[in-house]
């Protein structure tokens, strides 16, 4: 260790220091999240079914299996990217047609297969859902995943 | 035990392994749901069964700092605790959210966060916990000695109940949301408790070591320093790909990158005062425990989190099985080892022993150690293998899934000998028998200096 620091100096540093990067942290933070809001995300297309949407997801804790823009339990596919995955670039309809029967199709009963559980959607909380999920696809995530498997 | 409010840490610490015990037994069913998929699938699904998993390890890691604080702050402050009274209805209190929250969790009452899935009620009950957490040691501290150990102890536990309040929001936008949810996830594991760990190990070190405080408190600062230098606009290895801008690619690649530098230096911090050292203090075990969590702490943090903290690494490996090897044995080194290293210092002092069970102490933590690292490597295989096969190749999730099981059922081994490890470590504080180890005649009658 460097003899000429003092034990004061080093406080010191650690105090003024912590400070310094924490302000700019902070700065940063605010950028980011107008930048969300004005940028990245639909914010204006941020429907009352989209957000109701999130609750539903939260509700099931659906992240305690999937990822979703790749956070969570890495135990179920991703879902930022579902909604493409399911060919909902060229055809929202029909996606929306797909996920809505795979959702309610749960569990599949495969042996040896992961489950997941039917969590008896009513149609409001579907349509909900997948308005959610396919408007998280549209965020500008710097192009991650890196292809449609998510 | 110079204090006899000390003796609070005891009850936290026997309600924190409480926990643990039962934070491992849900992490072997996880485990085991990966290999045998319908296993409990009505009952306990496996969203439900992770919830427990990472929320008891998470109290509990809180109570032993808790502990640690009440037992430590005593010998900084050279005084009781302000009131022992309000310390035990904190733990009361932290113990009827945990249970209520495990309980309803069960029954599928819970909110949607991940980590933060406790309901309101639980989440206030933690703030206010938090408040008289602060308020106890805080004045025992302002009317006491003031020393670098506690300031940094209370600095970062100032920051975890700060910090936590981020996780009252709850906006509708996914990138807001997820923007404020590191602010509890990130900010807490690399940067606060990072302060609660070098306080708590430089107090463990200046007890087993005897190296002058002045020099001990001097690391201290700067390893504290290069923790939060580092460790806040390391946030940005998580703001990559969640719809924030794209300079974060950037500050998040260097400064998470220099998070190693912390790590590193608490290695070497480590094991410079015990070569230093001028005492020989009977607790082997505590000391082990120590230097193993500097050690493994270094590389679970450190190494592994290096490993996919560069964007155009992370945007392949990001939320692969890569990060649950990272995070496993990052969790381990860095937080569980340190708690059970101020357990095995404290237990024998907090029921008036000599130290007891050290060998069968020592042998948990290699078993533990060992298993732990295991399952870090089975699940570094498995992540570098999803990453080529579904990152790389494309191929569809579940496919990749079935092809890693041969990792997932080496992972359940390991996790078997981390269960098995952690049970006799509970035993061996827990049970005090006779085993005693007499210090032999050391091969230096030739005094070491």
């Amino acid at each position: 260790m460097n003899e000429g620091l003092t034990k004061t100096q080093a406080r010191n540093i650690f105090y003024g220091g912590s400070l310094f990067f924490l302000v700019i942290f902070v700065g940063l933070t605010v950028h980011s999240h107008l930048y969300a809001l004005n940028t990245s995300t639909n914010n204006d297309q941020l429907t009352e079914s989209v957000a109701a949407g999130k609750r539903v997801w939260e509700k099931h804790s659906c992240i305690n299996c999937h990822t979703i823009l790749g956070e969570g339990a890495y135990f179920a596919p991703e879902v930022g990217n579902v909604f493409v995955r399911y060919g909902g670039l060229d055809d929202p309809e029909g996606a929306r047609e797909t996920l809505r029967a795979w959702l309610v199709s749960q569990p599949s009963g495969v042996e040896g297969r992961r489950q997941m559980p039917n969590f008896n959607f009513s149609d409001q909380e579907l349509d909900d859902l997948i308005a959610f999920l396919e408007w998280v696809s549209k965020i500008d995530t710097q192009n991650w995943p890196p292809n449609d498997a998510g | 035990m110079k204090y006899p409010t000390q003796k609070i840490a005891l009850a936290y610490f026997a309600c924190a392994l409480v926990l643990f015990a039962a934070q491992v037994t849900f992490g072997l069913v996880v485990g085991y749901i990966y290999v045998d998929p319908n296993f409990l699938s009505e009952l306990l699904p496996f969203n439900i069964a992770r919830m427990i998993h990472t929320n008891a390890l998470v109290v509990w890691l809180l109570l032993g700092f808790f502990g640690a604080a009440y037992y430590l702050i005593p010998e900084e402050a050279e005084r009781d605790i302000e009131s022992p009274k309000l310390a035990y209805a904190q733990l009361i209190l932290l113990m009827v959210g945990a249970s209520g929250a495990v309980i309803g969790y069960l029954f599928r009452i819970h909110e949607g966060r991940e980590f933060l899935e406790q309901p309101l009620w639980v989440k206030l009950g933690i703030v206010v916990a938090a408040l008289m957490f602060l308020y106890n040691v805080t004045m025992t501290v302002l009317k006491g000695r003031k020393t670098a150990v506690s300031n940094v102890l209370l600095l970062g536990l100032w920051g975890v109940a700060l910090f936590f309040l981020f996780a009252l929001y709850n906006p509708d936008n996914l990138t807001v949301d997820k923007i404020y949810w590191w602010y509890v996830v990130h900010i807490w594991v690399e940067g606060v408790w990072e302060l609660v760990m070098a306080a708590v190990l430089a107090f463990l070190l200046l007890k087993l070591t005897g190296v002058d405080r002045e020099v001990v408190e001097k690391w201290l600062y700067v390893i504290v320093a290069l923790s939060l230098f580092t460790g806040l606009l390391g946030t940005g290895h998580h703001y990559y790909w969640i719809g924030t801008p794209a300079y974060w690619q950037w500050i998040g690649s260097i400064f998470s990158t220099l998070e190693v530098i912390p790590f590193f230096a608490m290695v070497v911090f480590a094991f410079v005062m015990v070569w230093k050292g001028s005492r020989d203090h009977p607790n082997k075990a505590a000391l082990l425990w120590a230097l193993g969590c500097a050690t493994l702490a270094f590389f679970g943090a450190g190494v592994w989190g290096f490993m996919h903290t560069l964007s155009p690494v992370n945007y392949y490996t990001h939320g692969t099985q890569v990060t649950a090897a990272h995070g496993h044995l990052a969790f381990f080194g860095a937080y569980v080892s340190l708690n059970l290293a101020i357990m095995t210092y404290a237990f024998p002092y907090l029921r008036g022993r000599e130290p007891y069970n050290q060998v069968m102490n020592m042998a948990s933590f290699w078993l533990m150690s060992g298993g732990m690292a295991f399952m870090t490597f089975t699940l570094t295989f498995a992540g570098t293998i999803q990453t080529h096969l579904q990152r790389v190749n494309g191929e569809d999730f579940m496919s990749v899934q079935e092809q890693l099981a041969l990792f997932y059922w080496m992972r359940l081994g390991s996790g078997v000998a981390v269960v098995v490890g952690a049970l006799l470590f509970i035993y061996a504080l827990a049970v005090p028998r006779r085993e005693i180890v007499a210090p032999g005649e050391t091969a230096g009658a030739v005094p070491a200096e």
